[in-house]
C-alpha cells in the first residue's frame, strides 16, 4: 500500500510537471497549428530568466515569497519579449504552409535559442534552490516529500484550468475558437486574426516558461536542459492528441505515472516505458486519445 | 662573374642557414603546437572541459614563462614555444573525428592531448594511428580502448574507471562502513553501466554477503529525480552509490538533500568532487567523495602540489577539481616525453615516432601522485586514488575528511588482465600495502 502511495505521488509530481510544460505545446497546437520544436528552448529561457531573477530580488533583499514572484515575473518578461519576435518575426511567413515545413523552421528557432541562451547566460550552472525550501516538508507513507513539489500539482491545475476558462468562458477565448474552426470567416467578421495568433502564441510561450522558471529550484540550470523536455512533451501531446488540453492532462498523467512506477518496478524500462505507451496508444487511436473533433466543411 | 659567385655564395650560405635550422637543436622561437580538445559547451564544459583547459592554460603559461618547479622548469618543451589550439568536444564523435582530422591536416598540431567523453576517445584513437599522429587522451574513463585494442600512437595518462569503483569499495571496508544493503543510481549509458557492474563486482569480492535493493538508471541529463530518491529511500539501503556528475549530480543532490536521503544513506559518490566548488557549503555532510585520482582535497601533500594548488587558485579564486589535475598530468607528462625524444634525437623537434617511444612506459610525478605507464602495453596509466568524506572544517566550510589514498596497484588491474576480470578473480597481484 505505502509503495503504491509513493507511486502515485511520485507520478503525480512528475506529471503536474509534464503537463505545465506540455499544456503550451498543445495549445499552440490547437490554435496555430504549429508544432512547436522551438518549446524547449522557451523553456531554458523561462528557467535561466528565473535563476536571474530570484538572485535580483534576493540582491535587493526581496527573498523568500518574493521569489516566486520573480520565477513568475521571468516566465511572463520571456513571453512579452520573446514571442513577438518570434512569432511576429518568423513564424507568421510560413503559416498555411506545409507542417514539416513549419516544423523544421521552429527546429531551427530552437538551435538559435540554445546559441542565445548561451551568449547571454553563459555554460556554467545558476542554483536557485531557495524557493524549494519555502513550503517546507510534508510527510506521506513512509517518506518525507518537498511541500514545493506537492504544490506543482496545485500550478498544474490552476494552468490547466485558466487555460480551459480562458478558452471556454471568457470572450477572448471564444474569438480564438472561433479562429481556429473558421479563420476566413472570423476575419470575415473582423476578427484581428493577427491578434489572436500572437496571443495564443505569447500564452504558449508563457507555459513553457513557466514551466522552465518553476523547474529552476529543482535542478542545475545548465545548457542541454531544453533537450530531454521537448521530447517527452511531444510525447505527452502526442498520446493525449495533438491541441486537446484534456488530453494534455490525461497523457501527462499516464506518463508520469507509467514512468514512476517503471522507476520502481522496472528500472532499466523508464526511458522505453514513456515511449511504449507512446506506441501502445497510437496503435488504438492514431489521433491520440481527446484528438479535437474538426467541424466539416461543406 | 663575381657577382654571379658572390650570388651563389649568398644563396648556399642561405641553404646552409636553413638547412641547419630544420636539421639542428631548435631555436628559441619554434613553437611546438598542442591541439587540445576539451567540453567548452554543453553538458560536461562546466565541470570537466572548462576546468580542464583553465588547469592547461594557466600551467602552458608559467612552462612558457620557464617557471615550473623541476623537472618541469626548462621554457617550454625543450626550448620549444608551447601553443595550444583548443577546440570545443562537443558535437558528438562524428563531429570530433572530422576535429582530429583538422588539427592534425590542417593546423598541423604536433600532438593532440584531449577528450572527456569516452565515446569520442573509442571514435578517435583508430584515426589517430591511421594518421600515425601522437596522442595523448587525457581524461576519458571506459577501460576499453586498451582493452579491446592495441595502439602505437595513443596514449592515455590518467587510470582507466575501474579503480574508482574498485577504490571506493576499498574506502568502505577500510572506514568500517557496514554493508547489508546497497543501492545504484547511475546514468542510463555506458559510463554508468560500467560503474554500476564495478563497484557491484567489487562489492560481491569484498561485502559478499551484502544484497542490491534498488538498481536505478536514469537518462542523462534527466534533471529531475524525485521518483529515483524516492525509491532509493524506500528501499533503504545502507549504502547508495552513484557515479552521477556535472548537472545531473548537482541537481540529484540538491533534491535528495531536503528529502533525507543522506541521513538514511551513507552515499557514495565515484566521481563527484567537482560539484564541491558549486554547491559550496550546501553540499551534504557525510557524503563519501571520490575524484578519480588522488585529486583536489585528497592530493598528496608535495611540493608539485602546493605549486599547481596556488597557480590555479591564485588565477581562478577557486580550488582545482579532478578535471584540471588530469590536464595538468598529461602536460606534465608530455613535456618530459617531449625532452627525453629531443635527447635521443639530438634537440630537434620531435616527431610521431619518437614522442611515442618517449612516453611508452614511462612515469612521472603529477600533483596528483605518480602516473606510470604500465598497462596497455605502456600506454595506459595507472596512478593512486584517493577518497574522503564531507564535513565542516573550524571555518564552517565543507571539506573532505578522513582521506584515504590507495596506491596504483591495489586499485588497478595488472596489465595482462582487464578490469572486470581482475575484480571478479578476486583481484590478484593487488599491492594494497
Amino acid at each position: 500500500m505505502d509503495l503504491a502511495l509513493t507511486i502515485i505521488i511520485d507520478g503525480l509530481i512528475y506529471a503536474s510537471w509534464l503537463f505545465i510544460v506540455a499544456l503550451g505545446l498543445t495549445l499552440v497546437f490547437g490554435v496555430l497549428r504549429i508544432l512547436n520544436f522551438a518549446h524547449g528552448g522557451l523553456y531554458a529561457l523561462g528557467s535561466y530568466g528565473a535563476a536571474v531573477a530570484v538572485s535580483a530580488f534576493s540582491g535587493w533583499g526581496l527573498g523568500g515569497w518574493f521569489s516566486l514572484v520573480a520565477m513568475f515575473i521571468a516566465a511572463l518578461a520571456v513571453a512579452v519579449i520573446v514571442a513577438p519576435v518570434i512569432e511576429r518575426g518568423l513564424l507568421r511567413f510560413f503559416y498555411g504552409k506545409d507542417e514539416v515545413l513549419v516544423l523544421l523552421i521552429t527546429y531551427a528557432i530552437f538551435l538559435m535559442l540554445e546559441d542565445v541562451t548561451k551568449m547571454i547566460f553563459g555554460v556554467d550552472p545558476y542554483y536557485v534552490f531557495e524557493p524549494r525550501n519555502l513550503l517546507g516538508n510534508v510527510e506521506l507513507g513512509s517518506l518525507f516529500y518537498v511541500g514545493y513539489d506537492l504544490a506543482l500539482m496545485g500550478l498544474a491545475l490552476i494552468c490547466g484550468f485558466g487555460v480551459w476558462f480562458g478558452l471556454n468562458r471568457t470572450r477572448i477565448g471564444k474569438i480564438t475558437l472561433a479562429v481556429i474552426n473558421e479563420p476566413e470567416v472570423s476575419q470575415a467578421m473582423g476578427v484581428n486574426i493577427a491578434r489572436v495568433y500572437l496571443l495564443a502564441f505569447g500564452l504558449g510561450v508563457f507555459l513553457a516558461a513557466l514551466g522552465g522558471a518553476f523547474t529552476a529550484p529543482l535542478i542545475s540550470v545548465q545548457p542541454g536542459i531544453s533537450v530531454s523536455v521537448i521530447i517527452v512533451s511531444f510525447a505527452v501531446v502526442i498520446i493525449g492528441g495533438l491541441g486537446s488540453i484534456p488530453g494534455a492532462a490525461i497523457g501527462a498523467l499516464i506518463v508520469g505515472l507509467a514512468r514512476s512506477f517503471a522507476v520502481y518496478e522496472f528500472p532499466e524500462a523508464e526511458i522505453f516505458i514513456i515511449y511504449l505507451v507512446m506506441v501502445a496508444v497510437l496503435i488504438f487511436r492514431p489521433e491520440g486519445l481527446f484528438t479535437p473533433v474538426k467541424a466539416r466543411k461543406i | 662573374m663575381k657577382n654571379t659567385i658572390d650570388r651563389c655564395g649568398f644563396a648556399a650560405a642561405l641553404a646552409m642557414g636553413a638547412a641547419i635550422c630544420l636539421s639542428g637543436p631548435v631555436s628559441a622561437q619554434e613553437t611546438f603546437k598542442v591541439g587540445i580538445v576539451t567540453f567548452l559547451s554543453g553538458q560536461a564544459a562546466q565541470s570537466f572541459g572548462v576546468p580542464a583547459w583553465d588547469g592547461g592554460k594557466i600551467l602552458v603559461e608559467k612552462m612558457n614563462a620557464g617557471e615550473a618547479p623541476a623537472p618541469y622548469d626548462k621554457k617550454g618543451f625543450g626550448g620549444l614555444v608551447i601553443e595550444p589550439v583548443v577546440i570545443d568536444e562537443a558535437g558528438g564523435a562524428t563531429t570530433q573525428v572530422q576535429e582530429y582530422r583538422n588539427l592534425v591536416q590542417r593546423e598541423n598540431v604536433d600532438v593532440v592531448v584531449g577528450y572527456v567523453g569516452s565515446g569520442d576517445c573509442l571514435a578517435v584513437a583508430p584515426v589517430a594511428e591511421e594518421l600515425k599522429q601522437f596522442t595523448i587522451l587525457y581524461d576519458c574513463g571506459t577501460p576499453r580502448i586498451f582493452e579491446d585494442a592495441d595502439y602505437e600512437y595513443v596514449f592515455r595518462t590518467a587510470a582507466h574507471a575501474t579503480q574508482d569503483n574498485v577504490g571506493l569499495v576499498r574506502y568502505l571496508k577500510a572506514t568500517g562502513v557496514d554493508i547489508e544493503t546497497y543501492s545504484g543510481i547511475n546514468q542510463d549509458y555506458a559510463w554508468g553501466h560500467d560503474s554500476w557492474a564495478d563497484f557491484k563486482a567489487a562489492m560481491g569480492q569484498i561485502y559478499p554477503d551484502a544484497t542490491v535493493t534498488a538498481e536505478l538508471f536514469p537518462a542523462f541529463g534527466a534533471g529531475q529525480y524525485g521518483t529515483e530518491i524516492s525509491a532509493l529511500m524506500q528501499r533503504r539501503a545502507d549504502v547508495v552509490h552513484t557515479s552521477l556528475w556535472g548537472g545531473d549530480l548537482q541537481a540529484m543532490i540538491l533534491q535528495a538533500l531536503p528529502r533525507g536521503l543522506f541521513q538514511r544513506s551513507q552515499v557514495a559518490l565515484s566521481a563527484g568532487d567537482h560539484s564541491l566548488p558549486p554547491l559550496g557549503d550546501n553540499f551534504p555532510e557525510g557524503v563519501i567523495v571520490g575524484a578519480r585520482g588522488a585529486y583536489g582535497f585528497m592530493a598528496p601533500k608535495s611540493e608539485l602540489n602546493d605549486w599547481w594548488w596556488k597557480i590555479y587558485t591564485d588565477a581562478y579564486d577557486v580550488m582545482p577539481v579532478q578535471a584540471p589535475y588530469r590536464m595538468a598530468q598529461a602536460l606534465l607528462g608530455l613535456k618530459l616525453a617531449v625532452e627525453r625524444a629531443m635527447e635521443a634525437n639530438g634537440g630537434k623537434k620531435p616527431n610521431s615516432e619518437e614522442l611515442a617511444a618517449a612516453m611508452k612506459g614511462s612515469s612521472w610525478e603529477s600533483p596528483g601522485g605518480r602516473i606510470e605507464m604500465v598497462n596497455g602495453n605502456g600506454h595506459q596509466a595507472i596512478q593512486p586514488i584517493g577518497f574522503g568524506r564531507s564535513m565542516k572544517n573550524d571555518d564552517g566550510h565543507i571539506v573532505l575528511g578522513d582521506i584515504i589514498r590507495f596506491p596504483a596497484r591495489c586499485v588497478n588491474p595488472p596489465a595482462d588482465m582487464k578490469g572486470i576480470e581482475w575484480i571478479e578473480a578476486g583481484f590478484p597481484e593487488a599491492e594494497c600495502e
